[in-house]
């Protein structure tokens, strides 16, 4: 029965018939539910909602959504997600990947999707190994770690996911966690909204290969000291007490305790919609230990979006030429005939 | 504009009628050959002769001016009569410097015509070539050629004097020098001017000083010819007796190209191509970007990888769907190609070979990626492969290519090469009501609460293609292995042998589509030529000049090379031998003995250059009993 009215869907109307099959005790479960508690708030009917994947545990994703999915090959959804929307900007489009699938592999087409800024959103999963292929190292993996194909340690100096796509230009950015799913879910929510690439980074366990990476942003007793929430527009505040902040020393970040002649008015302020992303990019280079790291939205601005673009050129030469005609062109130029 | 034959300039001088001429044009890459012998083809076109070319031109962009490595070079071959490849031996030649004499000579028929420009054989330009002697001066050059020193540079120099006077660069006045030569060739063979003196209005229309120093360069290579003793007959080619209709001249790559989109208008669709620039499928990407207006949308990818699931992605989404590219690109691509025949969705894979592997020969020819095509993937993962057999049969190719994909839900593969791409030939116009639509269907909405089942095959073995934004039809595909009916991801051993078998069932029904395989000559016979792709021309002279001489030889050209067709083997044992001659070591050869256990010999060469006639009537005739 065709009607206009869009019923009113909950988040299990999005769960697909297929079982789920993580690990135990996997982040990405928790991830599955805030994505599915979200959509039913975006307003969009499930069947103009896609979810296209790469490869890796992140990439069962699509699986369970009931929308349209596609799982693909190792690291190219962004490219697959870019032809989808260039032809259907309709659509709103999803990508989900793990650091390894977007970073390693799909390093090439992670950065040309940023810097084109196609209309669509994509999650990266990091736990910083890999899981599907067992433990191996991955590009987020720090210095040293031991694993299986690293048994002396890891060499090579990690990527830093928020920084790459800051440095492409992506015009939103924005890191949340599997298990703080109030924050999770509101990420979510704003990528969705968002008109452009939105990049979400996702600190996201991995309780077989190496439980525990992000303990120190995730436990009770470190988070409110070790993380600090991104407002727009607010100073850069956190700790237990909410007395510790972020202060600029020239072009440096330090972390400052307020009182004692330090107030609110000397921190940081977030700006996400700072035209440069210069705020954003240092903002992504504060680490633990050193710093508290932030989550939230770090930028949020309106730049040319590439299916737009592409769209608009087609509908301007349509403007201007009329939609064509074959045999005109077939007949163009220089011809001649036998008789 | 549309023109009936033209009025030639007569000359004074006696003209002699022959039935055809092969033509090339020989230079520096800098000297514009390219430029010439594409002018002199629009112009016998427009005469009404059949025509076939073949440009050859360095990897290089600019290779060091003079030098062997930088010589660019153009053939055209033209005749009354029909003709299918761009001619074995010159008749004439044109050069510009030693260089391309010394890497073009070879080629030219002993008595045959040779310019030469006498002042691009300084001493420098002798050095450049690795020359000590002036080969003008040897007796050689006189005794075994009709030989012309004509000192191009100094007459468009003096032709141009005024022009210099108004401030014209002496560089800008030499360049003119290829206008002077096709001025010539164009006395020589009684051509009008009329065209290219359009082309220039064309090009230049801002620069009225270089239309007006390209024209008094034509001109006064057509006076050259006229006036001066040296040449004492022109030449004379009556139109060719072609299908009665209206022609244009197109090169293979343009064919493609308007193929691709006028499939596009039969089956409603428009036209996605996700491509990345590799020589020499990129003018199809420059042709297609051309046409926004006619919905067709062009992105150039960060690369080959990119190209193909940029495309996979727009045909998910329902469009027509399109990669392009050379033997190295759609070796990147080969993962995806996967993706694409397991998610069984139309997309067309089109491959322009070049000389391999890895970079090869970028700017030659060669039809050494069939293995490519049909094998070059993981796992299980036949496709249908279709190959054009010209410049103008690009254009079918793709309606076919197309019309296949969609029907059986199967990506194609298509295959050019170098030579058709860059090739042109007479083409008779179609008509777009004339052309058979290609009807698509997609799965449509389901609001009765029913489950979707996007492998339910109909009576091809084809699913569904259901698109995005459609209510009711919700599904996930990917690689993985899917349950038959379901589309569930599934791993068991029966199951996966089915869908192996299903899929693989699917591209051997494309045989049904495409009919039987025909023969050009006798039913039965002492040899049969086995030939695909690019080698048509060849192989089809080759066998017609072997009956006109008596001898019980037949053709029969494949379009398809994957499936074969129904009948190939039957038609195979028709004959006591069969010749398969191949710009490769013998790729179909082993595929065509592996599975009709069919003793088939093999003519191969890989040299970057098509077949001779010469080379393949030689290897018919040691077929021949003795």
């Amino acid at each position: 029965m065709a009607n206009d009215v869009t019923p009113v869907l909950t988040a299990s109307d999005f769960g697909s018939d297929q079982d789920v099959r993580w690990c135990p005790g996997c982040g990405d479960y928790s991830i599955l539910a805030q994505m599915k508690k979200v959509m039913p708030q975006l307003g969009v009917a499930r069947e103009n909602v896609v979810f296209i994947s790469g490869i890796g545990c992140s990439s069962r994703f699509p699986y369970y959504m009931n929308t349209y999915g596609m799982h693909s090959i190792h690291g190219r959804a962004p490219a697959i997600a870019t032809g989808l929307k260039c032809v259907r900007p309709d659509l709103q489009v999803w990508v989900v990947t793990g650091d390894g699938d977007g970073l390693s592999i799909g390093g090439n087409h992670f950065l040309h999707l940023m810097r084109r800024n196609v209309d669509l959103k994509i999650l990266l999963f990091n736990n910083r190994i890999y899981g599907l292929t067992k433990g191996q190292y991955s590009p987020t993996s720090p210095l040293g770690k031991l694993n299986k194909s690293a048994p002396m340690g890891v060499i090579d100096n990690p990527l830093n996911p928020l920084s790459v796509a800051i440095g492409c230009e992506a015009t939103f950015v924005a890191r949340s966690i599997d298990v703080n799913i109030k924050h999770l879910g509101e990420v979510l929510k704003r990528a969705a909204e968002h008109k452009g690439t939105a990049f979400v980074e996702i600190y996201q366990n991995c309780n077989i290969f190496n439980d525990g990476a992000f303990e120190y942003a995730t436990s009770k007793d470190s988070k409110l000291d070790t993380t600090v929430e991104l407002e727009h527009g607010k100073p850069l505040i956190f700790g237990k007490n909410k007395n510790k902040g972020i202060r600029l020393n020239g072009t440096e970040p330090e972390v400052v305790e307020l009182g004692k002649g330090i107030s609110e008015d000397d921190l940081l302020f977030h700006d996400e919609k700072a035209p440069e992303a210069t705020h954003a990019y240092l903002l992504s280079r504060m680490r633990h230990p050193e710093f508290p790291e932030p989550i939230g939205v770090f930028r949020a601005v309106d730049q040319p979006k590439y299916d737009v673009e592409l769209n608009k050129q087609v509908a301007a030469a349509r403007e201007k030429k009329g939609s064509g005609d074959l045999d005109a062109l077939f007949n163009s130029g220089e011809t001649w005939t036998v008789s | 504009m549309s023109t009936t034959i033209e009025q030639v300039p007569t000359s004074t001088k006696q003209t002699t009628k022959i039935p055809s001429a092969t033509i090339r044009f020989a230079g520096d890459s800098g000297d514009g050959m390219q430029i010439t012998g594409d002018q002199f083809t629009r112009t016998t076109a427009l005469i009404g002769n059949d025509i076939a070319t073949f440009p050859d031109y360095p990897a290089e962009i600019r290779a060091p001016k003079g030098t062997l490595a930088g010589v660019s070079a153009f053939q055209v071959h033209f005749s009354s009569e029909d003709i299918f490849t761009p001619g074995d031996q010159l008749d004439a030649l044109v050069v510009m410097n030693p260089a391309a004499l010394k890497t073009n000579l070879g080629d030219l028929r002993k008595g045959g015509i040779l310019i030469c420009n006498s002042d691009g054989f300084e001493k420098k330009d002798l050095e450049l070539a690795g020359e000590t002697e002036n080969p003008l001066n040897s007796q050689v050059l006189e005794d075994q050629y009709q030989l012309f020193k004509v000192p191009m540079t100094k007459i468009v120099e003096t032709a141009l004097k005024d022009l210099k006077a108004a401030g014209m660069s002496t560089k800008e006045v030499d360049r003119c020098k290829n206008f002077f030569a096709l001025g010539l060739v164009y006395w020589l063979y009684g051509r009008d001017m009329d065209a290219t003196l359009r082309f220039l209005q064309t090009k230049f229309g801002n620069k009225p000083q270089i239309i007006e120093a390209n024209t008094k360069a034509l001109q006064a290579g057509w006076n050259y010819g006229e006036t001066t003793d040296a040449f004492v007959s022109n030449y004379k080619i009556d139109p060719a007796k072609l299908t009665p209709g209206k022609y244009r001249d197109i090169n293979g790559n343009t064919a493609m190209a308007w193929g691709l989109m006028t499939a596009a208008k039969l089956s409603d669709k428009e036209l996605f191509l996700g491509s990345y620039p590799i020589t020499p499928a990129s003018d199809i990407l420059h042709e297609l970007a051309k046409f926004k207006h006619m919905g067709v949308r062009t992105f150039q990818a960060e690369d080959e990888i990119a190209a193909i699931t940029s495309a996979i992605g727009a045909s998910y989404g329902g469009h027509m769907s399109i990669t392009t590219s050379s033997g190295p690109g759609i070796a990147l691509k080969g993962e995806a190609i996967g993706l694409a025949m397991m998610l069984e969705i139309p997309l067309l894979i089109i491959n322009i070979q070049r000389g391999g592997p890895s970079t090869g020969l970028p700017t030659k020819t060669e039809q050494a990626d069939l293995f490519q095509a049909i094998l070059g993937r993981n796992g299980e993962c036949p496709l249908p492969v279709i190959a054009a057999h010209g410049p103008g049969d690009c254009f079918y190719v793709a309606l076919e290519a197309w019309r296949i994909s969609t029907r059986f839900m199967v990506p194609v593969i298509v295959l050019s090469d170098g030579y058709i791409a860059n090739g042109s030939e007479p083409w008779l116009i179609p008509e777009m009501k004339n052309l058979k639509k290609i009807p698509i269907k997609h799965a449509p909405e389901q609001t009765d609460g029913s489950k979707f089942l996007p492998y339910k095959r109909d009576e091809y073995l084809s699913r569904p293609w259901a698109i995005p934004g459609t209510k009711g039809l919700m599904h996930r595909i990917g690689g993985l292995e899917k349950q038959d009916v379901t589309g569930n991801v599934n791993y068991e051993p029966d199951n996966h042998q089915h869908m192996t078998n299903t899929r693989a069932q699917k591209v051997e029904n494309v045989a049904l589509e495409i009919g039987p395989q025909e023969v050009e000559g006798p039913e039965t016979g002492d040899v049969l030529v086995l030939s695909w792709g690019g080698t048509y021309g060849a192989c089809r002279t080759a066998v017609e000049l072997m009956i006109s001489q008596g001898h019980k030889v037949a053709h029969a050209h494949l379009r398809w090379v994957n499936p074969f067709p129904k009948n190939l083997g039957e038609v195979l044992k028709r004959y006591k031998k069969v010749l398969i001659p191949e710009l490769n070591m013998g790729q179909l050869r082993t595929l065509i003995r592996a599975k009709y256990l069919v003793d088939a010999q093999g003519l191969n060469k890989v040299k970057g250059r098509p077949f001779a006639i010469a080379e393949l009537t030689t290897a018919i005739k040691e077929l021949l009993p003795k």
